[in-house]
């Protein structure tokens, strides 16, 4: 028995529409499965990933302030990656993003007033940029592999972000803990609607970028080069798209988005800049980008699925008392499934016998 | 520096290269075949998870290592599936397995944190040993290392002096035309693949078992991706990996050193100098078109669907 791929005519729309919601029965089959083996009941526990944390208004505050850097830097991630420009460290981006705005509050504390905020966030975006255009000009210049080395400035920005915390910027009055002083009032991105919960502008930010980007991409011609040289870097070349513009560009959409993600929740979410600020949002993202199918308002659906996985584990670790790490488990099979589900969309799957006369 | 301490270094250069050669080497056949696998810092974390627990459970080390290189293996399958049997793309697909190995070991291996491990022990060659300076280095090392040198010279040889390993080339470099002349390109791939994922098993065994006996969350710390960067530093040559690999262990050992000797620099920036080096170095290669140009399989990454 062995699979052949017939290659369809056309893009089945069908599964298009499909693949996304295909993957996620599949991933919530196996989550099962993956919880009887742990000695859990698959029901309860799926129950309390999935639907508990939906139940709770102050619990969905907590899902779009995780939904928020996802969708930000998903919707960059799309960009490059719909240019074939596979910049994987959105991570260090959102770190130095976040340091970048930081700087601000943390080295002027007596700067305060109705510019302080305005001022980090074009900061943090600034600095998502900087970081994302080292991988860029790379690329465009020496051809360098931008892949392996988005990725290397991923542990530098780490590296870096620690450093910082622990030596020049740890808070003078914070006995020793590694982390910056608390962001004055000013600092702080408000609250959308603080009555119910927490949940901060930067989810705003993250539906005005999918749409501004959904615009672009699908109403330019800007979003048309980009697509043109995704899909044919040849046939772009003779239309006179430039190359070295597009990766350049998609870069630095993706590195302001990552920047901005990073400094809305390092100011909305923290209040402060610590050793870690992240739980991986930046690799979760790609998921996001792929679940989304690289369209931004997909994304935006695709981002709260994802918080929600978050938000379960966090969820799971209490009432049932397993690992917090099956969240990311769930993430890696969410994203398997995907992959897998995608092929239906160009390919029909047959399944042939052993035999066959050739 | 004296003798002593200059041996020692040695020494240590080499366990710090060998998980970097191996995954590099394994990786490297794999893409021979055309296939660009990112997924080998998933199957080496798999595999130092698997090695550690396999050899805690059974009380020895050897066990681990098996355990380890099965573990690899039978990860590196699922992205076979994924972009050899369903065509998927090859580096989200590659970018998936490295999730999911990070998540996957993480909950294996929660309940083996701060279990003091089970090492390897070195075999020491009697008298040759002895040589001055180079003799510890080459005769009373972990097992592992003595495997790592073996592997080099079998895909050196398979690559370039067997008509299967003329075959996988052939594969990477056109699959079309491999595919007709009969050549069964999906079943080399798979093989190829397999083998990558035992060798990045085998990496990540020698850091549970060898490096540091212990299971730390994420402690392959990016040598997945060193590795790959190597074989593209190596323009896909098996002799430069080993250069490439012990000039990234020499860099790691001299940052652990100058940080023993107190140097006046963060520690952290002295972290950073393997991630920076490997960045230097693959733009000191890839702006060299020439030479990359010259062993870059031209298959790499392509997927690929026979037509009926």
């Amino acid at each position: 028995m062995r699979i052949e791929l017939v290659r369809r005519p056309n893009p089945s729309a069908l599964y298009s529409a499909l693949s996304p919601l295909l993957a996620l029965a599949i991933t919530a089959a196996l989550g099962a499965v993956m919880f009887a083996l742990l000695g859990k009941a698959p029901h309860l526990a799926l129950y309390s990933y999935f639907i508990e944390p939906l139940t709770e208004v102050w619990s969905i505050h907590e899902l779009l302030i995780k939904a928020a850097p996802l969708i930000l830097i998903a919707v960059g991630l799309s960009v490059c990656f719909l240019s074939n420009n596979w910049n994987i460290g959105a991570e260090g981006q959102f770190i130095m993003g976040a340091i970048a705005g930081s700087a601000l509050p943390i080295l002027a504390p007596d700067f305060q007033g109705p510019l302080v905020l305005p001022a980090m966030l074009i900061m943090g975006m600034l600095g998502g940029m900087a970081y994302a255009a080292i991988p860029a000009v790379l690329k465009a210049r020496f051809n360098t592999n931008e892949i392996l080395s988005s990725l290397m400035l991923v542990y530098v920005a780490q590296l870096f972000l620690d450093w910082l915390v622990r030596g020049p910027w740890r808070n003078p009055e914070g006995f020793n803990f590694p982390e910056s002083r608390n962001f004055h009032a000013d600092a702080i991105l408000p609250e959308i609607m603080s009555s119910s919960g927490r949940a901060h502008y930067g989810f705003v930010f993250a539906i005005i970028a999918a749409l501004v980007v959904w615009f672009t991409l699908n109403r330019t011609l800007k979003g048309f080069e980009i697509r043109v040289l995704g899909q044919s870097p040849r046939a772009g070349r003779f239309a006179g798209f430039s190359y070295t513009t597009t990766v350049i560009t998609t870069f630095l959409i993706a590195g302001a988005l990552a920047g901005l993600a990073g400094i809305s929740e390092v100011s909305g979410a923290i209040g402060q800049l610590r050793p870690v600020i992240s739980p991986g949002y930046g690799f979760t993202a790609i998921i996001v980008a792929f679940l989304g199918r690289l369209n931004p308002l997909g994304i935006v659906a695709a981002g709260l699925v994802l918080a929600l996985s978050y938000l379960g584990g966090e969820a799971a670790q209490i009432t049932l008392g397993v690992s917090n790490k099956v969240s990311n488990v769930f993430q890696g099979i969410l994203l398997f499934s995907v992959l897998a589900c995608d092929t239906l969309i160009h390919y029909r799957i047959r399944i042939a016998g052993p035999a066959r006369a050739e | 520096m004296s003798f002593e301490m200059a041996e020692a270094i040695l020494l240590t250069i080499a366990t710090a290269a060998t998980p970097l050669l191996i995954a590099a080497l394994g990786e490297l056949v794999v893409e021979r075949s055309g296939v660009l696998n990112l997924g080998v810092e998933g199957m080496m974390v798999m595999g130092a998870v698997t090695g550690f627990a396999a050899a805690q459970l059974s009380g020895s080390p050897w066990i681990g290592v098996l355990a380890a290189i099965v573990a690899g293996a039978v990860f590196s399958m699922l992205f076979a599936f994924l972009t050899l049997s369903l065509a998927t793309n090859q580096v989200a697909t590659g970018l998936s397995l490295t999730i999911l190995g990070l998540g996957l070991s993480g909950m294996i291996g929660e309940s083996f944190i701060g279990t003091p491990g089970l090492k390897l022990q070195s075999w020491v060659i009697p008298g040759l040993s002895e040589i001055p300076l180079v003799g510890k280095f080459l005769f009373a090392q972990d097992p592992i290392f003595y495997i790592s040198i073996l592997l080099t010279i079998c895909v050196w040889w398979f690559i370039f002096r067997t008509r299967a390993g003329l075959t996988l080339r052939a594969v990477g470099d056109s699959h079309g035309s491999a595919h007709a002349l009969g050549i069964r390109v999906i079943r080399i791939r798979y093989l190829a693949v397999l083998f990558g994922g035992a060798c990045a098993g085998l990496a990540g065994g020698q850091l549970s078992l060898v490096y540091t006996p212990q299971w730390v969350e994420n402690m392959t710390a990016g040598r997945g991706w060193i590795a790959l960067a190597l074989v593209v530093f190596a323009s896909w040559l098996p002799w430069r990996v080993v250069a490439g690999a012990y000039l990234f262990g020499a860099v790691t050992i001299a940052q652990f050193h100058a940080q023993a000797q107190g140097i006046a620099i963060p520690s952290q920036f002295l972290s950073a100098l393997p991630y920076l080096a490997t960045i230097v170095v693959l733009v000191l290669i890839s702006s060299n078109r020439r030479m990359t140009m010259r062993n870059t399989p031209a298959s790499l990454g392509k997927p690929f669907v026979p037509e009926r």
